[in-house]
């Protein structure tokens, strides 16, 4: 028999527990849903643009009846449950249906607040909550004029947004001077309520309503200054009280809302509660990001897994008004001691304001450019030390050396049909309705239904702005950590860490001890584990070539149509007339047909069937030469220039460095791709600045540069320090290397890890701690003994033949 | 008429892994999941033609190396919001024995 779960409350939160549940057990409990209101499951967030005309209820269904069908749901909608039995363990509804349970969640959300003024009850009196006052709102917008709300907050701002796009006239009454005081400072307000007055919005600030006159239905609301205004209809949008009530009957222990612990679990351990209804370690939220947090942790705890702890959540908000562009987080009014930094320009109408504290972001305001704001928000959450970026913080990441799509900054003012996606060419319509018609939330599942942001990830900050500006801060830009894969509830740091400190030595092994959800795991973390084992325990771990990315398996670069690429080494980029004419007979030989010389200063054969790459690799090993890795995470290639020897202007030798350089790191796997490049002098040919590892020779030595990227995102490196000779170039390179290699997470390059862990921090462990640096630099070539075996030679004389032969069909 | 043909041992398939038959004009990649269940598939992706044999096994998936894409191996569909399928042979394991059933027609195509 399977155990019986009833959730009460069909909403958001509610909802969303079930589907967490769902994924990862689904044939756990018989389940049933009571939910009050007369529908499937739906985004209460989206019933303000409904409201402004911008959508429709059928678009903002998340999960219809259909869908309790399909999971094996039995859906009682339109029953409100008004009694708990905890001694029989049912709960009753009031039609007198009654189900069994052996574990309930009660997840019944926030009731509006409706001040309790004189004439508050009289019809024309409406909250907004649910599609039924959205439909009253409707209703009265058809036959009436006048419209008053009363709130000038989030809520009650976008109920006045949608009554004038629904073409009444709207006066906005609020109790302080500064509109929406619990996100905004005063300036930003004052931008807000101008370009809000702008578009036609009247606003009474610091009116305190005294009570609602009328006989049959409203017709003023009277303030305590004694003055009245015209209404034909009175919204409330004051607020929201969690809604206790059914709990606290059945005696679980409430405060403000159903207390809770960090599973879910109120005081009666088969009973839990998530969402607005939900009281944890003193908090109550108003807002999804934080109830999808509760819902993953307490369906993990109902599937019996029991790891998952909600541990609270920093909150974000954003304004669903469109043309308005307003970002909110954290401690936006400085406290005593903290620092204010502050970016204003009238004219643009843009103001942003990040509230500092030791060191750290505590705090941002954002109005009329907020593209920064999940930015902002993550260096928040993270506690990311900003010493490093302080003097260009303000300005955005892009002025971190974001060059990748320029000005687009404003996605708003983007047309429906501006490519996003240049990769998979998608634009900016297809995104909007793919979130509004499918419920997606986050950014792996607009990946999923669209495909914008999956291939080279370069528009991610531009899907990620549609996402919050679509569903507002319901999108959870930055989880606080960030599972590997959908195999677990680990991060890279997570498992990182086990790895060590459990001295976990292989991947069957770390899975188990960290209870990953699938046996093999996927071709997300496979790889990720594999990389990881290697780094740790070099001569030990014994590489698994399954769980090898394909180029990394074939030693080649898979191409479009199945063939494969090979580019040889050619060390500092130099090669010898015997080598070129050993490259050209490999390529007559087995017909490559093109050549072609890349952008790393070497040769690529493109378009070797898989079956000749052994022969390929036989002829080119004879001639010398060894795998150039241009398929690896791994060391790719050494740029150098002319240098010393020949360039009028050069300073040292940067070819014989550049050899030097190459031959100490080659065959080293690496978190990611890791490019080298060493100039004769600061004119910097061998664009040694937007390297991972740069050098740039200079008449006293060498300049050591770290952190570049030439790719998605340009970044220029930065200057990490200057020495004198080789032995010190090579020692800091090979320690650099080995801190990249033990500390980053897997497929983070060096250019986003310098930003995530800082400069500061590497040059802690670089500069200052001497042992430190060269215990790294030892640990580094400890490693490169294993690391250092050429794997073409190895299958030309034969290894892991059957990866490189096909059986043939004899029947 | 469609005959069972031995065309490997199963040791010859990597646990996890893959090999490609050639027959006549098509490839067909042979999977082995880690509970040494063996799946057949033409290789060739539902999105783009990418060779699935390349991808990654897990499970009794296997994802597309080109654009990953993952691929039941049971059923040759896509999934998760993706569309398309592949086409499936029959095959199985006898002993140490891998056999796959295939048409002539198959064969020529
Ligand atoms: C062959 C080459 C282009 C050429 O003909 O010049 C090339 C080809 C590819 N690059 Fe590149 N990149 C090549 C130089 C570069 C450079 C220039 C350089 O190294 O100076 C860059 C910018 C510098 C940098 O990396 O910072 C570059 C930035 C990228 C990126 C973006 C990386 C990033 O961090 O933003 C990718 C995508 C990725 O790695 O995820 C990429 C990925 C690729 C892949 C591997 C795409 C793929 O996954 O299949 C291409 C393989 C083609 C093939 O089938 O062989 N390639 N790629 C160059 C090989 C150099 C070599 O000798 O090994
Ligand atoms: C207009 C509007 C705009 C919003 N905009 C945003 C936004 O931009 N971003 C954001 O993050 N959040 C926003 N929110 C808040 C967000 O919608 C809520 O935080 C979220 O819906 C709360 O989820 P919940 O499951 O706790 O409650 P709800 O979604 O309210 O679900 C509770 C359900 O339980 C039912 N119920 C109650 N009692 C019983 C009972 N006894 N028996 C059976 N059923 C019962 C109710 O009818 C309701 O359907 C907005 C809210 C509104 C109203
Ligand atoms: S070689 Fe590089 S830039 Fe050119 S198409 Fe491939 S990944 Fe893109
Ligand atoms: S070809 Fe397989 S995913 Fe694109």
């Amino acid at each position: 028999m399977k155990e019986k779960l009833v959730l009460v409350g069909n909403g958001m939160a509610g909802v969303r527990t079930l589907e967490e549940l769902l994924k990862i057990r689904s044939d756990s409990y018989e389940i049933s849903v009571f939910g009050a209101e007369p529908y499937g499951n739906y985004n209460r967030i989206l019933l303000s643009p409904v409201l402004a005309g911008d959508k429709t209820i059928d678009e903002i269904m998340l999960n219809d009846e259909q869908w309790y069908r399909d999971n094996e749901i039995n859906l009682y909608k339109g029953r409100r449950v008004v009694e708990i039995d905890r001694a029989h363990r049912k709960v009753i509804a009031e039609d007198g249906t009654s189900v069994g349970y052996d574990r309930l969640v009660i997840a019944t959300g926030s009731n509006p607040f409706i001040i309790p003024v004189p004439g508050s009850e009289l019809p024309g009196v409406i909250a907004f909550r649910d599609i039924r006052d959205v439909d009253l709102m409707l209703d009265a917008s058809r036959h009436h004029k006048k419209a008053v709300v009363i709130g000038g907050g989030l809520l009650g701002l976008e109920a006045a947004n949608g009554l004038m796009k629904r073409g009444m006239e709207v006066t906005v009454v609020h109790l302080l001077d500064t509109l929406m005081e619990r996100q905004l400072d005063k300036p930003a307000a004052d931008l807000l309520k101008a370009s809000l007055q702008e578009r036609g919005l009247n606003l009474l600030m610091e009116r305190q309503t005294e009570s609602i006159l009328g006989n049959d239905r409203v017709s003023a609301v009277r303030f305590s200054d004694g003055s009245e205004i015209e209404a034909d209809i009175v919204v409330m949008g004051v607020g929201i009280k969690p809604n206790v009530d059914l709990a606290r009957s059945a005696g679980l222990y409430c405060d403000r809302g159903i207390i809770v612990n960090d599973t879910l679990q109120t005081f009666d351990p088969r009973i839990y509660a998530v969402g607005e209804c939900a009281q944890h370690r003193g908090t109550t939220y108003g807002l999804v990001a934080p109830l999808f947090d509760q819902a993953r942790v307490c369906a993990n705890h109902l599937a019996q897994l029991g790891y998952a702890r909600y541990e609270g959540s920093v909150t974000s908000t954003k304004l669903k008004v469109t043309g308005i562009d307003l970002f909110s987080a954290g401690e936006f009014n400085e406290a005593e001691g903290d620092e204010a930094m502050v970016l204003q320009d009238p004219a643009a109408g843009t103001y942003k304001k990040l509230v500092i504290r030791d060191n750290r972001v505590k705090g941002a305001v954002l109005y009329g450019d907020t593209i920064d704001g999940s930015w902002y928000f993550q260096l928040m959450r993270e506690g990311t030390a900003i010493a490093d970026i302080r003097r260009t913080i303000l300005f955005g990441q892009h002025d971190l050396g974001d060059a990748g799509h320029g000005d687009e900054t404003r996605v708003n003012a983007l047309s429906n049909d501006s490519e996003i996606c240049g990769c998979n060419g998608i634009c900016k319509g297809e995104i909007v309705q793919a979130i509004t018609s499918k419920g997606l939330f986050t950014l792996e599942e607009v990946r999923a239904h669209t495909k914008a942001s999956s291939s080279c990830g370069s528009c991610t900050g531009l899907v990620e702005a549609l996402l919050s500006s679509t569903v507002g801060e319901g999108y959870d830009a930055t989880p606080s950590k960030k599972p590997i894969c959908a195999c677990t509830e680990y991060s890279h740091d997570d498992v990182i860490a086990a790895i060590k400190t459990n001295r976990l030595k292989s991947m069957e092994v770390v899975r188990e001890f960290l209870e990953w959800k699938s046996p093999d795991g996927c071709h997300v973390c496979r790889p990720a584990l594999n990389y990881y084992l290697l780094a740790y325990w070099p001569g030990e771990y014994q590489d698994d070539a399954q769980s090898r990315f394909i180029n990394e398996r074939a030693h080649g670069n898979i191409q479009k149509d199945g063939s494969y690429s090979v580019v040889p080494r050619m060390f500092g980029g130099l090669c010898t007339p015997d080598e070129l004419r050993a490259i050209a007979d490999v390529a007559d030989k087995y017909s490559v047909p093109e050549m072609k010389v890349t952008g790393g200063q070497r040769i690529d054969l493109f378009g070797v069937n898989k079956e000749d790459l052994p022969g390929v690799w036989k002829d080119l090993s004879k001639a010398g030469f060894i795998s150039g890795h241009a398929y690896g995470k791994a060391l790719r290639t050494v740029k150098t220039c002319a240098g010393k020897t020949w360039c009028r202007f050069g300073t040292q030798n940067s070819t014989g460095l550049g050899v030097q350089l190459e031959k100490l790191t080659w065959g080293s796997w690496m978190p990611h791709k890791f490019k080298l490049a060493v100039s004769g002098c600061p004119r910097n040919c061998a664009e040694a600045t937007i390297k991972d590892f740069g050098v740039v020779c200079v008449d006293s030595g060498y300049e050591l540069h770290i952190g570049g990227n030439g790719g998605i995102k340009v970044r220029v490196t930065d200057l990490l320090t200057r020495v004198e000779t080789e032995e010190e170039v090579l020692e800091y390179c090979g320690a650099f290397i080995q801190l990249y290699r033990e500390e980053a997470h897997y497929l983070e390059r060096t250019a986003p890890w310098v930003e995530r862990v800082s400069l500061s921090y590497i040059k802690g462990r670089i500069l200052d701690d001497v042992e430190g640096r060269k215990a790294l630099y030892s640990r580094f070539r400890y490693s490169q003994q294993f690391a250092q075996v050429d794997p073409w030679k190895e299958r030309a004389e034969g290894g892991e033949r059957n990866e490189f032969t096909p059986l043939r069909f004899a029947g | 008429m469609t005959e069972w043909t031995e065309i490997t041992k199963l040791d010859q398939i990597p646990r996890l892994g893959s090999r490609v038959l050639k027959a006549g004009g098509v490839d067909i990649a042979i999977f082995r999941t880690a509970k040494d269940t063996v799946f057949a598939l033409k290789d060739q992706c539902p999105h783009k033609q990418g060779p699935l044999s390349q991808g990654i096994v897990h499970g009794t998936s296997v994802t597309c190396p080109l654009h990953n894409w993952k691929i039941d191996l049971a059923s040759g569909e896509a999934q998760g919001p993706d569309k398309g399928c592949t086409n499936v042979y029959p095959v199985k394991v006898e002993g140490d024995s891998v056999y796959l059933a295939l048409s002539a027609d198959e064969v020529a195509a």
